[in-house]
């Protein structure tokens, strides 16, 4: 089995997986605070990658779910992870370049579940846990972070109705920095988790770790220096679209909303659901929108995010299973640095592609004119 | 094995509302009695003296007393939750 070059490369994909999935979620935590001006962008993006930093020593237990709850560890090999890594990067870029804020989560464990598909058969995957541990609580969180962001909106309104509005406005975005951070130290101890797992996964494959193991002190310090660098070069066009795309928000909205998705990702990650901090905190910018008379929420923009996370898990498994094929054809250590090349090929053909629309931190509060770069280009309006 | 943990669930819905809804709101409470009018006396110390219109701190004794209850047990409650979760996140390690 052991074969140190190629789990060398599925690490340092792996770790590119996690740079993706930083830079992909940072609105999620700060989207709110920058489209409210409660943080300045780049602050935003600098402090919620440092919480990041400290969010992946928080907690383990979504590493464990990952490395020994959803596949057969027996069956895995460093070809499937690798497969598994291309189908999720390729997902989680496609959907960055439409602003999209889909989940990093479901397109690594689609990425992973398509190429062990592949290689070993239906029998392979722990069905059970992947329905308990993921697609239950992908279902679920978006709804239960709604239904505690709306509570809250409303709790917040109604409770500082006597303030003068610009104190109530001055007051929540103190709030708000402090509910971001939150955030922020959540998604560390959710989405960073994912790639120790992964990575786990490929040392357990390699024969390098025992089944079970834990991940070792070295992969989830560099797992957390990559989603927290991801974090700090800021997704800057998924930014917007939850900023300013959904939901107008106010700074009491903001806090209700952060809030919500905080205590949710928190005490789901302790019970290790690897759930989709993206749909958590999705849901809860919607519920602001329903817990606050008058405010509107933009269902369109809402409805292509819910298609997008529909067809997240199947297009990454395809994605993961097709690089499978691939390497397994042309077969053995070729096989994998094949497959390698081929993504290096289309992250670099998707990022030049959105530099002809460009969103940073310049220009991510524009007026939302309906497609995520301020001045909508045919090439990015989806 | 059941398809959804139930315990799980129910404790994610009430520790979410009362962490996620019920924190806010009491930082909301502390806002508004912060505000509260001093009897008079203005105060311009603290955060926002430049503009009348949003200045956060009122000037009555007993609602910054009040207030500063209501941001502790936030803090308070915060730093519990997040030694929890480290409690949880970190089971006794594997034999090896």
């Amino acid at each position: 089995m052991g074969n140190d070059a190629i789990l060398v490369l599925v690490v340092i994909t792996a770790l590119a997986f996690d740079f993706t999935n930083g830079f992909h979620d940072t609105g999620n935590a700060m989207a709110t605070s920058i489209a409210t001006g409660a943080l300045p962008p780049r602050t935003a993006v600098a402090l919620s990658g440092v919480l990041n930093l400290v969010g992946a020593f928080l907690s383990l237990a979504v590493a464990a779910t990952i490395a020994s709850g959803l596949v057969d560890t027996k069956k895995v090999t460093l070809t499937v992870v690798a497969a598994g890594l291309a189908g999720g990067i390729i997902w989680n870029l496609v959907t960055w370049l439409f602003g999209i804020p889909s989940s990093s989560s479901h397109a690594l464990i689609g990425g992973v579940i398509g190429s062990v598909l592949a290689a070993s058969g239906g029998s392979a995957v722990l069905w059970h846990g992947l329905v308990s541990k993921v697609v239950l609580p992908a279902v679920l969180s978006p709804i239960i972070a709604a239904g505690v962001a709306a509570i809250g909106t409303w709790l917040l309104y109604r409770i500082s109705r006597n303030l003068t509005q610009g104190a109530r406005s001055h007051g929540f975005r103190i709030g708000q920095i402090g509910s971001a951070c939150m955030v922020s130290l959540a998604h560390g101890t959710n989405d960073a988790q994912k790639t120790m797992g992964v990575i786990t996964l490929a040392l357990i494959a390699n024969g390098t770790l025992h089944a079970k193991a834990n991940a070792p002190f070295w992969v989830i310090l560099a797992c957390a220096l990559a989603i927290s660098l991801g974090t700090y070069l800021g997704g800057w066009r998924v930014i917007r679209t939850l900023g300013k795309g959904l939901v107008e928000i106010e700074s009491p909205q903001g806090m209700a909303a952060e809030s919500a998705s905080a205590a949710i990702i928190l005490l789901s990650s302790s019970f290790g659901y690897s759930l989709s901090t993206t749909h958590v905190a999705t849901g809860s910018i919607i519920g602001t929108g329903l817990g606050k008379k008058g405010a509107d929420v933009r269902w369109n923009v809402a409805g292509r995010m819910a298609t997008a996370w529909v067809f997240t898990l199947p297009s990454a498994a395809l994605v993961g299973a097709g690089a499978e094929a691939l390497a397994h054809a042309i077969g053995g250590s070729t096989g994998v640095i094949v497959d390698t090349v081929i993504l290096v090929a289309v992250a670099g053909l998707i990022y030049f592609r959105s530099r002809a629309s460009k969103v940073d931190h310049n220009n991510v509060n524009e007026e939302w004119t309906g497609g995520v770069a301020p001045e909508p280009e045919p090439a990015a309006a989806a | 094995m059941s398809w959804i943990n139930l315990s799980a669930l129910w404790k994610i819905i009430v520790f979410g509302l009362l962490a996620g809804a019920g924190l806010p709101a009491l930082f909301a409470f502390g806002l508004r009695e912060l505000a509260l009018p001093g009897g008079g006396r203005t105060q311009t110390a603290g955060a926002g003296a430049d503009a009348d219109s949003d200045r956060l701190v009122g000037g009555n004794p007993v609602g910054m007393v009040i207030a500063a209850i209501c941001f502790l047990i936030i803090l308070a409650a915060i730093g519990w939750g997040i030694y929890e979760v480290y409690q949880i996140g970190h089971p006794a390690p594997a034999k090896h």
